[in-house]
């Protein structure tokens, strides 16, 4: 695996290097959230959220439809933006930079944190194009450059051997299953730091979910990803840490055993226990 | 459940009457045009000689030819398809993909809308204002245009453009833009969301999403768009009538600068005189324009076929 790291090891903290007699020591932070507000227009979809995700784990955000875990997902790669009237406040950070600069460069900030949707939502072109797609706008890449990139990308997606014959073929004719591991190829081809995963299943049949499940848990070593999920059986056997929400707040985050067999509040266990939601 | 059961047999009949009411206002329209088709037809296959092709317009109805209408129906709408596409689809593409939706891009967008129902004599009188006088401010006071460039080369200009193909095409343009800028943005809006949210969400920038991504997408319907605006602007005699162009020219177009008439006015005057054998040449005439314009409805079918095949097959 050599796809490309967007960060220099310099600026970002990476927990590889812990020593294993520190292995209790948490993890480092990848992204930070403090007090922080959302709102649509008026509308206020979170209140003081405060919440760490660590590097290279994976953190489910669950709760019931509303909940503004969706909302939170799409401010850390600022999809909110394509949003009319969507603002937040606080504090909210990668690797210690704040992403609501009003200056920030969205493109490099999208490099770094790559995002899959509820709908597998593969362009209208052949399976080489997807994937190729995304590091042809950012760098100038020879045809054997390219061949090899997206070669990597789709093996790292668990998809390689179902399309490596027909990769100049349209990404149409695909199974949902498939067009969404293509779609997971296609985010991790840019070589992002974090992966946001909007409930990536929901359109899927039971067993194209277990190929998904099965790809994140196989790439939580490279990536730190968050996954929103209103399914909480995926949410106890895919995550390491996991965050309830509720009515825009945080209710309760921890380890996802923690949180699945001896959670803190009333509300989350009356959540994961099916009781309401 | 409460309530009298409605019976079967009186819903089945009620289903059938609505059937044939539309089996029946369907067959009319068809009718009514196989009517027309047909009577055109017999009256005008005859005069589709090979003369009728290559002569110009003449007094005696057995010479008479459409080799200047025809050519410059071609070059006229060729001009207005090459301004008005660009224009069109730019405008789409600022109104759908980049402005926001102020008050004030709201009013344009309702104006476009309005404009496309303006009758096309009034985009006339904007041509012969515009293009074909340029107000009176150049050239000089007795008539003579600005010539720029050299007179006899393809590439040069006259101000004002007079009744030039380029004044026609421009005036074409004014009537088929808020068509093709409709259609456009119908086009765009019908392309997924989640293709622009896809594309961003990799680090791309608004154009580049739009020329990569929602343009693609949204070009065999932009095409069909434009192609059907196309047979507007071949079918129009109005606009054309209020810039003056000559009825009789002895000539084919050989510059944007040259002047030029069309099928529509051509079929229109021979329509309107009193000799029977300039009747059948009407009739022929109108076969003719039918035929361009179902070639390019069929070149529209084709492209969009095409089009579909190489991005979504």
């Amino acid at each position: 695996m050599n796809l490309p790291t967007p960060t220099s090891p310099a600026s970002t903290p990476r927990p590889a290097a812990v020593p294993a007699a520190a292995n209790a020591a948490p993890p480092a932070i990848c992204v930070r959230a403090r007090s922080f507000n959302a709102w649509y227009g008026s509308h206020r979809a979170l209140q003081d959220l405060s919440l760490d995700i660590p590097h290279e784990r994976v953190t489910a955000l669950i709760g019931p439809s509303g909940c503004g875990k969706s909302t939170f997902l799409r401010w850390i790669n600022r999809m909110n933006d394509m949003v009319a009237g969507a603002r937040a406040e606080g504090e909210l950070t990668i690797d210690g930079e704040s992403l609501l600069d009003a200056a920030r460069d969205l493109v490099e900030l999208r490099r770094r944190v790559g995002m899959v949707f509820q709908k597998p939502n593969p362009f209208p072109k052949s399976i080489y194009d997807n994937v190729a797609f995304g590091p042809r706008l950012h760098r100038h890449m020879t045809r054997a450059e390219l061949d090899d990139l997206v070669e990597q990308s789709l093996r790292a997606a668990a998809i390689w051997n179902e399309v490596k014959d027909r990769l100049h073929q349209s990404a149409l004719g695909l199974s949902g299953g498939q067009q969404q591991r293509l779609c997971i190829a296609r985010a991790i081809a840019v070589g992002p730091e974090v992966l946001l995963m909007d409930e990536p299943c929901s359109a899927l049949d039971p067993r194209s979910t277990a190929s998904i499940e099965q790809l994140i848990r196989d790439l939580r070593s490279q990536f730190t990803i968050v996954i929103v999920t209103h399914n909480m059986q995926q949410a106890a056997r895919v995550s390491d840490q996991t965050a309830f929400f509720y009515e825009g707040r945080l209710v309760e985050c921890g380890p996802t055993d923690t949180i699945f067999t001896n959670p803190t509040s009333k509300q989350t266990e009356d959540y994961v226990t099916g009781r309401f939601g | 459940m409460t309530g009298r059961p409605r019976t079967t047999a009186a819903r089945v009949l009620q289903n059938r009457l609505f059937l044939a009411a539309c089996l029946a206002c369907t067959s009319l329209a068809v009718l009514a045009l196989a009517v027309l088709l047909i009577s055109v037809l017999v009256q005008g296959v005859p005069g589709l000689r090979w003369n009728f092709f290559s002569e110009y317009a003449s007094r005696k109805p057995d010479r008479a030819g459409i080799l200047a209408p025809l050519s410059g129906s071609v070059w006229v709408c060729t001009t207005c398809m090459l301004l008005s596409l660009p224009l069109g689809v730019a405008t789409a593409v600022y109104l759908e993909e980049f402005a926001r939706r102020t008050r004030l891009n709201r009013f344009i967008e309702l104006n476009v809308r309005n404009l496309a129902g303006v009758p096309s004599i009034v985009y006339g009188i904007i041509g012969l204002t515009a293009f074909s006088r340029m107000f009176g401010l150049v050239g000089s006071a007795d008539g003579t245009p600005l010539v720029l460039g050299d007179p006899e080369s393809f590439l040069h200009l006259e101000l004002p453009f007079g009744q030039s193909v380029l004044a026609g095409g421009l005036t074409l343009m004014l009537v088929i833009l808020p068509i093709v800028i409709i259609a456009s943005q119908e086009a765009l809006r019908a392309v997924p969301r989640g293709l622009r949210q896809a594309s961003e969400a990799l680090g791309a920038t608004r154009w580049q999403t739009t020329w990569q991504v929602t343009l693609p997408a949204a070009a065999p319907t932009i095409l069909t768009g434009a192609i059907l605006a196309m047979s507007r602007a071949i079918g129009e005699a109005a606009p054309l009538l209020v810039l003056g162009i000559p009825l009789f020219i002895a000539s084919t177009p050989e510059s944007l600068m040259d002047q030029f008439t069309v099928l529509p006015f051509q079929i229109y005057s021979w329509a309107s005189r009193p000799q029977g054998a300039f009747h059948d040449l009407a009739a022929s005439g109108i076969i003719v324009l039918l035929a361009v314009l179902l070639s390019f409805n069929a070149l529209a079918i084709y492209l969009r076929i095409r089009l579909q095949r190489s991005t979504a097959s």
